[in-house]
């Protein structure tokens, strides 16, 4: 198996240390400093996040940095929204110094951030503290991130990662990264990739050339490996790639004509995908230790893009049994599947939220694309974008956001990378390299 | 020889073979040469006016049919396309045929993958049942990865579903 010289990411370790001695305190804290998220518009949150404090010659640009990305991450969900330092009256010169709680209270700011970077030897120390101004105390214990300085927009997200659950009381989702394919050439001669980056497009990296045509990478629960359909055969086949090493093997799916749209379990050792064998596709699972098979459905019609609920007991896929594509849900084992999706229009690409309560879908109706979500009842459907045409959806490690890909009409027509809250709210596009499309969240790194 | 390092040797003869034949009926065939990767790698030898030449096959037999949205049955015009295929196959025994199903961008990935192997496989369907025999054709579905034209409108779409059938040299078993 051919191996590709890739640079891949440096091992970064990101140590955890509490600041303070006193017990940890629970992650959603009650009081005034709260964001409850709701379906409901939410006025941003103003906080202040000033440069944190180089300590040391060597930090000071990579100080400014990451008080940055930390402030892009959370403006970036749409919940918070920055004073921007020209407006700040106080400075923070010290990360020890008492906070003057005044300074902060006179433009407004909620919450303050201070932090600190230090650099030696390579390695990069992060300490931040999250201040309740109103309440004129911290808001949980401060924290300290160490790692590679190669590493540090990871460490960033740590931080902002923290802010954002002790805000809102939701699971974080920063630090996480995202599978997708990288586009580029025009839409007759497009040239495909699988690549990986940062949840913000940052770090992005090639993990196969653009020999063959590659589709639809998934991430596995634990983020080590990638499951995608690639033409490397001349045909489409399954392959699943070690990330560190970007290694990668071909699944034996047996005797079908294509094996393709793949998706790990979530305990990672089992693989359902669809096999098309002459004019009918239908879904199999197959144990990855023993690589047996097992087929799902047995029904003339097409049943693809299946996807696992979080606790791995049920599977909802599409199938265009009744004439047109819709969504259903069987159990993991195969059997009787129940129809979900009942409104006007075509369904297709369900994928199971990681809180196992919604089914995120793309659907096509009257010549637009929208991706949506519903519960697994099929009841609650809610539009959240609308179209030339979205497809793809994938969750965020939390549940809270979805990441997809939209691409646009016409000749010059390219995909591009794109993030919407489940409230549907904050549509946002992704600062990918090239042009970007099958966009796979990973989980919390 | 095996057979696949036959088809690999012709279809580094593809480019010349269709560049070649590309003058001769070029309201039909002005975009062969955008196939990339859907069409390529076939047999390409020959002129149009060879009744045995692929590129007969391809101009004057026609390599490929359409189909309507989200359908893979064969209208009436393919049935016609489909009975000189198969006439020509059975007449020229030396050829196997790869059948390519492709849809248009108007659906999702995995679905437009299923269905443009339900396409291939209609075709291939009608070239046995008119005496083609099984082993010398295969299938593959490109869903909509292999466009061959850009525009987003019905016009370009329904050239985009389509079943095109590639010949590839080495049949004789």
């Amino acid at each position: 198996m051919r191996h590709l010289a890739l640079p891949i990411l440096p091992a970064l370790c990101v140590a955890l240390a509490g600041l303070m001695a006193a017990p940890a305190p629970a992650v959603a804290q009650s009081g005034p400093l709260r964001i409850e998220i709701t379906e409901g518009v939410i006025e941003p949150m103003p906080i202040a996040v000033p440069n944190f404090v180089p300590e040391g010659g060597e930090a000071g640009q990579l100080a400014s940095q990451i008080s940055r990305v930390v402030v892009d991450d959370l403006i970036g969900t749409g919940l918070f929204r920055e004073i921007p330092p020209s407006a700040h009256i106080g400075s923070i010169t010290s990360f020890a110094s008492p906070v003057q709680y005044a300074d902060w209270k006179a433009i407004n700011a909620d919450a303050l951030i201070t932090g600190a970077v230090s650099v030696q030897g390579g390695q990069v120390n992060v300490k931040f503290r999250l201040h309740d101004v109103f309440a004129g105390q911290e808001m949980g214990a401060g924290l300290q991130f160490t790692g590679t300085e190669a590493g540090w927009r990871r460490m960033a997200h740590k931080v902002a990662d923290a802010v954002y659950s002790r805000i809102t009381g939701e699971d974080p989702y920063f630090d996480s990264r995202a599978v997708f394919v990288a586009e580029d050439g025009p839409k007759d001669a497009r040239r495909k990739r699988l690549a990986i980056m940062d949840y913000d497009g940052a770090n992005a990296q090639f993990l196969t050339d653009s020999s063959s045509i590659v589709l639809a990478p998934r991430f596995s629960p634990t983020g080590d490996r990638v499951l995608y359909t690639s033409y490397e055969t001349g045909r489409p086949q399954i392959y699943v790639l070690d990330v560190a090493s970007v290694g990668r093997r071909v699944l034996d799916t047996g005797s079908g004509d294509m094996a393709f749209s793949p998706r790990f379990a979530p305990d990672g050792r089992t693989v359902i995908y669809s096999l098309t064998q002459g004019s009918n596709t239908d879904i199999y699972r197959m144990d990855l230790a023993t690589g047996q098979s097992v087929r799902l459905t047995d029904a003339a019609s097409i049943e693809t893009a299946p996807s696992f609920s979080p606790d791995g007991s049920r599977i909802v896929f599409e199938s265009d049994r009744s004439g047109t594509q819709q969504l259903y849900i069987m159990p993991a084992t195969g059997g009787e599947a129940q129809r979900i999706s009942f409104g006007e229009g075509r369904y297709g690409t369900p994928v199971w939220s990681p809180r196992g309560d919604l089914v995120a879908f793309t659907k096509q109706s009257k010549g637009r694309f929208h991706i949506g979500v519903m519960r697994t009842d099929g009841s609650g459907e809610r539009l959240l974008t609308a179209s030339f045409l979205d497809e793809g959806p994938s969750w965020s490690p939390n549940g809270r956001v979805i990441m997809f890909a939209r691409e646009t009409q016409g000749e010059q027509g390219a995909s591009s990378l794109y993030t919407v809250d489940i409230t549907g709210r904050n549509l946002k596009r992704v600062d990918t390299p090239s042009g970007a499309s099958d966009p796979a969240w990973g989980p919390l790194q | 020889m095996t057979y696949l390092a036959k088809a690999i040797l012709l279809s580094a003869t593809l480019g010349l073979g269709l560049a070649g034949c590309s003058s001769m009926s070029p309201n039909r065939f002005d975009n062969v040469t955008n196939l990339n990767g859907a069409g390529a790698g076939g047999a390409g030898t020959g002129t149009a006016s060879d009744p045995a030449s692929p590129a007969y096959f391809q101009q004057s037999v026609g390599d490929r049919v359409l189909f309507y949205v989200d359908q893979s049955t064969l209208n009436p015009e393919a049935r016609l396309t489909l009975d000189q295929q198969a006439r020509w196959l059975i007449a020229n025994r030396d050829y196997q045929a790869r059948i390519e199903g492709h849809a248009d961008e108007q659906g999702t990935r995995e679905y437009n993958l299923a269905l443009g192997a339900r396409r291939a496989n209609a075709v291939k369907d009608y070239l046995v049942a008119q005496g083609v025999p099984d082993y010398r054709l295969s299938t593959i579905s490109y869903g909509k990865e292999r466009p061959i034209e850009i525009c987003s409108e019905e016009a370009c779409y329904a050239k985009n579903r389509r079943a095109v059938t590639v010949l590839q040299a080495g049949a004789g078993m």
